[in-house]
């Protein structure tokens, strides 16, 4: 039986013990704001090896120079042949795909007829670092694919204009403005970053000044504690993500398209998640260092490997296995989709229930690692 | 006499650290309504003991209840029920005396919690410091504010480690007239100590060293079951006497007495020869004694030393 008062006892004490440790909670406050400036200015990479979806609404040897050119690239690699619009757009907003490539119809006549047709370009700009160098390389890759077929083609056309036209659309973030993307993305790496290590000192605390010794001669019992630990950090969460919100909105003009609920649920999802994985590190670790160490294991993948610093289908596949488990990679889609891409509570669930499956992983490990003995 | 009147009773009882067996089939029997001393030097196993009786460590071998309650199984209702004083201070500094209770108020659940308090703090003369944060408090203010608190869900039992470590000798007498108080409402206190003083209060005494318990007996009968013959010297230079018997084969225990020297030893023969050596002091006076309970304690914590040495010996 969970008792709500002791529960509630435990929590009460942790939010005396919050409210009295004035310098953690200005660290609490004051890192957001730090790496907001910090990172939000800062970060810039050439990525390659893109997931990216084509539809091909005409199949000559053209098309096919194209591909191959595509291929060659290294921008570029094609993960889907898609055969509508919506298909390929599907992809593209929910992130499974940075690049959406458009040959049309009848291309090739077209090309030889000189009515310049349009291959259309769509690339995820929400994440406008990774669309960037493919969009970039995009002329270039047309004029070496087609190279060989125009003189036999097009034979007069030398020095002309070529005859089509590349068309490119930068969806969800038009400008190309980083901020756009690394700013939600802080939002993950900074609640991550803050929260895993104040709940990761939670029992280590205990254990270096001794009080466990108190708490666990008292009837209390292991979830209870874990619930009156890590509840009152929610408050913290809550307070953090508000500041990145409203400093991205003014410092940044970072747009809010999609559901206010929907992201409101990935936070509150999120949070909850890393409070618990803080609450695991602290049933392992012996001492603050030891919970400070582990705390940044988890947090240097979380920052490498969840999409944030790098496009994450640009990463090999290992490197995106590792980053499925982490709460933030799901974290980091749901900011994006909601902030960027309108994306409501149903767009969300694919990555909001990844969330809740870690939460509740992690959770009954720490249960069952929290001894309620001294051995 | 049936176990039902032992408030702890325990046999075999068994803890390993690694390869370091640290208490080693220990029997305890208290009855109800006594204060038991637990005496015995550093590392002997007194803390690793209470911590098994209240359900903090697992036993790796042997079986008793405490309370009624099986030592094994029902470690939380033994934790219910007892107040266990831990040896350091182990209460949240960076909270005040009254959110310490009320916290571990709400963990009883005790009903009525806030009058529990009140009263809690006007029992122990804290009232007035009810607002003051734990860590600003001195020593022996720390150790009652402590024993406040393993208190306040009344239990039949107490478990004192070694309570009134750094407290000073005021406050020291205070407590234990507490403790007497406590005894006389029919309050079982078991209480690990190095302090003389201290294990005269207690009712029975068990002197426990490498894990083991060497003596189990009440307090009046130590000197005997000790066994010690002693002589109480007086001499103009009682240094020089000193110095002539210090190390002496047969003397066990020499210490001052006020004015006078005691020495002591478990062979009569041997502390006689010994003693010859004084008697030709200027104003030397030996005079045959009944050695009491303060020699027979520090023959007992002098017997041992401090077990972390003597378990690498």
């Amino acid at each position: 039986m969970i008792s709500g008062s002791r529960t509630l006892a435990v929590f009460m004490k942790e939010l005396v013990q919050m409210r009295r440790d004035r310098l953690t909670f200005a660290i609490m406050i004051l890192i957001p704001i730090i790496q907001l400036t910090l990172f939000g200015f800062a970060i810039n990479t050439d990525p390659r090896h893109l997931a990216t979806a084509v539809e091909l609404k005409d199949e000559g040897p053209l098309t096919r120079s194209l591909l191959a050119a595509l291929k060659q690239s290294s921008y570029f690699d094609i993960e889907h042949i898609v055969s509508t619009d919506e298909e390929g757009e599907a992809l593209l907003r929910t992130g499974k795909v940075s690049f959406f490539i458009v040959v049309p119809q009848n291309f090739e006549r077209d090309f030889v007829r000189g009515d310049r047709p349009q291959i259309l370009f769509s690339a995820d700009a929400s994440d406008p670092v990774a669309a960037a160098g493919g969009l970039g390389a995009a002329n270039e890759i047309a004029r070496t694919a087609f190279a060989a077929d125009l003189p036999r083609l097009r034979p007069k056309l030398a020095g002309a204009p070529p005859p089509y036209d590349i068309v490119v659309h930068k969806e969800y973030n038009p400008a190309g403005v980083t901020a756009f993307n690394i700013v939600p993305g802080l939002l993950g790496v900074i609640l991550t970053m803050t929260l895993t290590m104040i709940t990761a000192i939670a029992l280590v605390r205990e254990l270096e000044r001794g009080t466990i010794e108190a708490l666990l001669s008292t009837p209390v019992r292991s979830v209870e504690v874990m619930i009156g630990k890590t509840t009152p950090y929610i408050f913290v969460g809550a307070v953090q993500a508000a500041i990145i919100m409203i400093t991205g909105r003014f410092l940044f003009g970072i747009p809010f398209a999609g559901a206010p609920v929907a992201l409101i649920a990935g936070i509150t999802v999120f949070v909850f998640t890393n409070l618990m994985l803080g609450y695991l590190i602290s049933t392992v670790a012996k001492t603050q260092m030891q919970a400070m160490q582990m705390t940044f294991f988890v947090f240097l993948p979380s920052i490498l490997l969840s999409g944030f610093m790098f496009p994450f289908h640009a990463m090999p596949g290992w490197a995106q296995a590792i980053g499925e488990c982490l709460p933030v990679t799901h974290f980091l889609r749901i900011v994006r989709e909601v902030m960027l891409k309108g994306a409501g509570l149903s767009d969300i669930a694919g990555d909001l229930w990844p969330m809740g499956v870690i939460f509740f992983v992690i959770a009954s490990a720490a249960l069952r690692r929290f001894r309620r003995t001294l051995d | 006499m049936s176990s039902q009147e032992f408030v702890i009773d325990v046999r075999g009882l068994t803890k390993r650290f690694g390869d370091k067996t640290v208490v080693d089939h220990f029997d305890l029997a208290v009855p109800k309504g006594t204060i038991y001393g637990f005496l015995g030097p550093n590392g002997s196993g007194k803390t690793t003991t209470i911590r098994m009786v209240c359900g903090l460590l697992k036993p790796d071998a042997g079986e008793g209840t405490c309370l009624g309650f099986d030592v094994l199984t029902q470690s939380r209702e033994i934790k219910t029920n007892v107040g266990y004083m831990t040896q350091r201070f182990s209460l949240y500094e960076d909270l005040s005396i009254a959110e310490n209770l009320e916290f571990i108020a709400r963990l009883y659940q005790l009903p009525k919690r806030r009058r529990r308090v009140r009263e809690a703090l006007a029992d122990l003369g804290l009232s007035e410091r009810a607002r003051q944060l734990a860590g600003t408090l001195s020593g022996g203010w720390k150790q009652r504010l402590a024993l406040a608190a393993c208190m306040i869900h009344s239990p039949s039992l107490l478990l004192l480690d070694e309570p009134t470590a750094g407290v000073d000798p005021k406050a020291r007498r205070d407590f234990w007239d507490t403790i007497r108080r406590f005894a006389d409402d029919g309050v079982t206190t078991l209480v690990s100590t190095h302090y003389m003083d201290e294990a005269v209060q207690c009712d029975r005494i068990a002197y426990i060293a490498y894990g083991k318990k060497l003596l189990d007996a009440p307090t009046k009968d130590i000197p005997a079951q000790v066994g010690l013959s002693g002589y109480s010297i007086y001499a103009d230079d009682l240094s020089e006497a000193q110095r002539r018997l210090k190390g002496a084969p047969g003397v066990d225990v020499l210490a001052r007495f006020g004015a006078f020297m005691h020495a002591c030893g478990r062979d009569k023969p041997a502390l006689s020869r010994a003693v010859d050596r004084v008697r030709g002091l200027p104003g030397a006076v030996v005079k045959e004694i009944e050695p009491g309970l303060e020699e027979a304690f520090i023959y007992l914590m002098a017997g041992v030393e401090d077990n972390f040495n003597g378990a690498s010996a």
